[in-house]
């Protein structure tokens, strides 16, 4: 049956249905499930959040300076973003100025959070959706090395380094437990890369996986921990003390010149490595240009990466902000979290209960209460889907729209309004990149597009990094070592009923949390995040959400095996712990529960 | 098979472990698992031909932070772990394989390595709504979690969501979500809290098994005891201050930037048991308290539910100062109770009559 969707797709899910469930490599529980034509193109995506956890229940009641802790466990993987969004809304709801040194170390923090999350997708969660890891085997290491050094001064290059390497993992793959890489689609059609390039791109997968734990390590020094570091409302814990009594216990030079190491470190790694490889891997797949979804049409990004402290207009926000509606890019619309009319969340396919299903809320008059049914017309029982049914409810993701309308969050996102707003240091680089692979402007909406702008803006932040902590350095010798405002640390010195809202660029695209505070405690709390936007399932009106819609119409080599879809819904580096927490106070009956 | 490869069987010996001490590894292995004899032979075989251990790491509700902080171990490597040490049969944030062909997996290790795989769990199962506030393969998790608990070697239970429940517990907890010895009842389940634990802590358990050739000595709460029997408090480098009555009053205030204890400022290192001020975080680079904020007690045992993490810790009931979470257990049950607040009063008290210059306001 045939239906044609008010943001232009047409939907037919007549032919044979294909089920993902569970779809790995991503943080959290997603099942996906297509039709596909006699041709094995897809006609019909169905995108499903299969975990809740209550989170913003939780929340109320407590107090609103310990919200960042409870918002950061929202997810491990984009870990401290939650939490920086947090303070950031229980900031501009109580009428807290930071100090800029707090501003530029929560920068820091952000942006490496940015280049961690971007490699390890890259080569951890994304790569062996192009990278077939058997075929590595059986390449030439001298050809290899040649390859590697043409396309990189990295220095582990050689014949005898990748030969190393292959022996280890032939040495692997004949004790014949595979671990991680059993049952993968190895030998699949759509993988188009060369031996060579295969165990180049494995080589680097290990190295990623040995260096991404030394980027962590400046969400250690200015956190004390990572994943899952320590914030403040008012400011950032860390104190400052480069030459006096005590310093070995604060912030010192010691500290920041390890940091200063690290980001070096990531300049070299981005530059040499993941840029590279990005621009090899990619000349293989660029025929491959299926996935582009939403991208081409509607995108939005919200802005992060404040230059000055407490400043949130688009002139201080390094990260480009505004919304792209129907492919119109001359025109990018202004946004504001506050007004009522423009974020709203739907439950008409959501396992959630409205008063009134045809309607939005705003994120502080949501309303989440859980109803989980299956439709009609799923296949199997209530504790055994074999198959959903998307006339219906079928996702534990709301449907975010703004101003009704579905829209694509995340690096491609970013990286297409700044491209629009002709910011040079997002258009610069993407005409480059496109340049050198031969393609065209329009090549970016695609998932190598979401792909490669994620490298691109990987690239960005390791050079925001060295920009910030040299802003830290001409800071302190200024003899600014302020690192946090407590003037109004104390609740006594709120006003009684409050409310605000935060927002950032997480990894995986825009997040806000909206809070209200009544009488020191929280009232309530919502946090609408990236893979609510890009996951959601249908709304009132029909349109399909970001991930549905890039699934569309791509051809399957092998139905079984739909390495295709998994491609696709990766390049958007799913979450979905965070995009499934969601419940606001009215959901009080579900308080009292019933244990088996 | 390689012929270079090497068995569990080889490396726990080289480790100096005696063939006495593996059979009776395996004979406790399978009667923990209600098999006989015969059983533990064709364990004790597994293990000697089998190059690497299979682990199946499930996921139910949580936010992927253990994983997160697993691959960030420095010692041993996590590649070398992955590579070398153990067969990481399933794990869905990492492996390649999706849907059905993933989902086969689990059936293959059930089957072929009855018995001798270890079940390593993030997050917990959710009881309500039959169980489908967390849906795999179309299934409630706590079933599957279940069925591969059935025929482990044994089970850990990592951080603070497998252990406790941590924060989709926390009150009123409306997904119902349990620590998984709620619904794992006849297995070793050693439990690695914390959100999340420290990655090397997390390796040092595993590799204790595959080293050692047993399962690490566990506290009567069921945590590793070379991990998790002190307190953060008893090892801190800023106790001196605690000893001296120096505290930080106010956030970034002159003590502060001295380095002085946070107990003022809610620090809860003196109520929980973990190694963050011994082997620190990401390769020993700091830990919370080192950088500025108080420990929020994340090992602990309904850590979210404990007051604001800002709470000094006057009303907290607190033991000895140095003891090991065994004996504070069974101080307990003799009711030989101090306060927290009655061990910073006495401490004081003795620098004050030693002619300090500061008081526990």
């Amino acid at each position: 049956m045939g239906i044609q969707t008010p943001n232009g797709f047409n939907l037919d899910n007549s032919g044979q249905r294909i089920v993902v469930d569970p779809v790995t490599r991503i943080e959290g529980h997603l099942r996906v499930e297509v039709n596909v034509d006699s041709s094995n193109v897809i006609r019909n995506a169905v995108s499903t959040g299969t975990m809740w956890r209550g989170i913003e229940v939780i929340l109320k009641g407590r107090d609103p300076r310990d919200a960042w802790a409870f918002t950061e466990r929202i997810c491990g993987v984009c870990t401290g973003t939650h939490a920086l969004t947090s303070v950031r809304a229980v900031e501009n709801a109580l009428g807290i100025m930071i100090p800029e040194n707090a501003n530029t170390i929560r920068n820091i923090m952000q942006l490496t959070l940015q280049v961690h999350d971007h490699i390890v997708h890259f080569y951890h969660l994304h790569a062996l959706d192009w990278v077939d890891v058997v075929s590595a085997l059986s390449a030439d290491p001298k050809a290899t090395s040649q390859l590697a050094q043409s396309i990189s001064d990295w220095p582990l290059s050689s014949p005898g380094y990748f030969k190393d390497l292959q022996n280890r993992l032939k040495k692997f793959v004949e004790s014949g437990q595979l671990g991680p890489f059993k049952n993968g689609y190895w030998g699949h059609a759509a993988y188009k890369l060369p031996p060579e390039a295969n165990l180049m791109a494995v080589a680097h997968y290990l190295e990623a996986l040995d260096f991404q734990k030394e980027i962590v390590k400046i969400h250690t020094i200015y956190g004390g921990k990572n994943p899952h570091p320590n914030w403040l409302v008012g400011g950032v814990p860390c104190a400052i003390n480069v030459d006096g009594i005590g310093a070995v216990g604060a912030v010192n030079m010691e500290r920041l010149n390890l940091v200063s190491s690290i980001i070096d470190q990531m300049i070299a790694f981005t530059e040499q490595v993941y840029l590279p490889d990005l621009k090899a891997i990619g000349s293989f797949y660029k025929d491959w240009l299926y996935g582009g979804g939403l991208s081409g049409k509607s995108v939005m990004s919200y802005g992060d990466i404040p230059e000055h402290a407490n400043d949130y207009t688009d002139a201080s926000l390094k990260m480009p902000r505004g919304v792209i509606l129907n492919g119109n890019l001359s025109e990018i619309f202004p946004i504001d979290l506050t007004a009522p009319d423009e974020v709203q969340e739907f439950v008409t396919h959501s396992w959630y209960k409205y008063p009134d299903e045809t309607k939005g809320l705003h994120p502080w008059d949501g309303v989440t209460e859980p109803n989980f049914v299956l439709g009609p017309n799923a296949k199997g029982t209530k504790t055994n889907i074999e198959a959903l049914d998307e006339a219906a409810k079928y996702s534990f993701i709301k449907s975010p729209r703004w101003k009704g309308n579905a829209v694509e969050v995340g690096p491609l996102a970013r990286y297409i309004i700044g491209y629009a707003q002709g910011k040079p240091e997002f258009k610069e680089p993407a005409d480059k990149l496109l340049t050198d692979l031969g393609l065209p402007v329009t090549a970016l909406f695609s998932t190598l597009g979401r792909t490669a702008a994620r490298a691109l803006e990987c690239q960005w932040a390791v050079h925001q990094l060295r920009y910030f902590q040299d802003k830290l350095m001409a800071s302190i010798a200024a003899g600014d070592l302020n690192t946090a405002n407590t003037t109004k640390w104390k609740p006594e010195t709120w006003d009684k009923e409050v409310k605000g809202v935060g927002f950032t660029e997480a990894p995986r695209g825009a997040l806000a949390h909206w809070v209200k505070i009544k009488d020191g405690k929280i009232d309530n709390y919502q946090c609408v995040v990236p893979t609510t936007w890009n996951g959601s399932p249908r709304d009132a009106a029909g349109n399909i959400g970001a991930f549905e819609a890039a699934l569309m119409d791509t051809p399957l080599a092998d139905p079984e095996k739909p390495l295709e879809v998994l491609r696709t819904l990766h390049s958007f580096d799913p979450c979905l712990a965070c995009s499934t927490h969601v419940m606001s106070p009215d959901g009080q009956d579900m308080a009292t529960v019933t244990v088996r | 098979m390689g012929a270079a490869v090497e068995t569990f069987y080889d490396v726990i010996r080289r480790q100096g472990i005696t063939r006495r001490s593996f059979v009776k590894f395996c004979n406790l292995t399978a009667a923990s698992l209600g098999l006989g004899p015969v059983a533990a032979t064709e364990m004790a075989h597994a293990l000697e031909t089998k190059p690497r251990i299979p682990v199946i790491w499930m996921h139910g509700l949580e936010c992927t932070c253990c994983s997160e902080s697993f691959i960030r171990s420095a010692h041993p490597l996590v590649k070398d772990v992955v590579l070398s040490m153990i067969s990481l049969d399933y794990d869905d944030t990492i492996m390649a394989a999706a849907g059905h062909q993933a989902e086969a997996i689990l059936e293959e290790t059930r089957q072929k390595y009855k018995g001798q795989y270890i079940l390593a769990v993030e997050g917990n199962p959710p009881l309500n709504e039959d169980g489908m506030f967390c849906i795999d393969g179309g299934r409630p998790f706590v079933e599957k979690l279940k069925e591969m608990a059935a025929d482990a070697m044994a089970v850990i239970a990592w951080g603070a969501c497998a252990s406790w429940g941590c924060v989709q517990a926390a009150k009123p907890n409306p997904t119902q979500a349990v620590p998984i010895d709620k619904v794992i009842k006849d297995k070793p389940i050693i439990k690695v809290p914390g959100c999340p634990p420290i990655a090397e802590v997390m390796t040092g358990v595993v590799t204790y098994v595959t080293t050692f050739g047993k399962l690490p000595t566990l506290d009567r709460q069921g945590r590793p005891e070379m991990f998790y029997s002190q307190r953060i408090h008893d090892k801190c480098y800023r106790r001196p201050h605690f000893d001296a009555g120096q505290f930080v009053e106010a956030w970034d205030d002159e003590s502060a930037r001295k380095g002085y204890c946070l107990y003022k400022m809610g620090c809860k290192g003196p109520t929980t048991y973990n190694a963050c001020s011994t082997v620190r975080w990401n390769g020993g680079v700091s830990f919370p308290i080192q950088s500025g904020h108080g420990c929020i007690g994340c090992s602990e045992e309904g850590f979210w539910d404990k007051g604001s993490f800002y709470d000094r810790l006057t009303t907290i009931r607190q033991f000895g100062v140095e003891a090991t979470a065994d004996q504070i257990g069974m101080a307990a049950a003799g009711a030989v109770v101090a306060g927290v607040a009655v061990h910073t009063a006495a401490t004081v008290v003795k620098r004050l009559t030693s002619g300090s210059h500061k008081s526990d306001s």
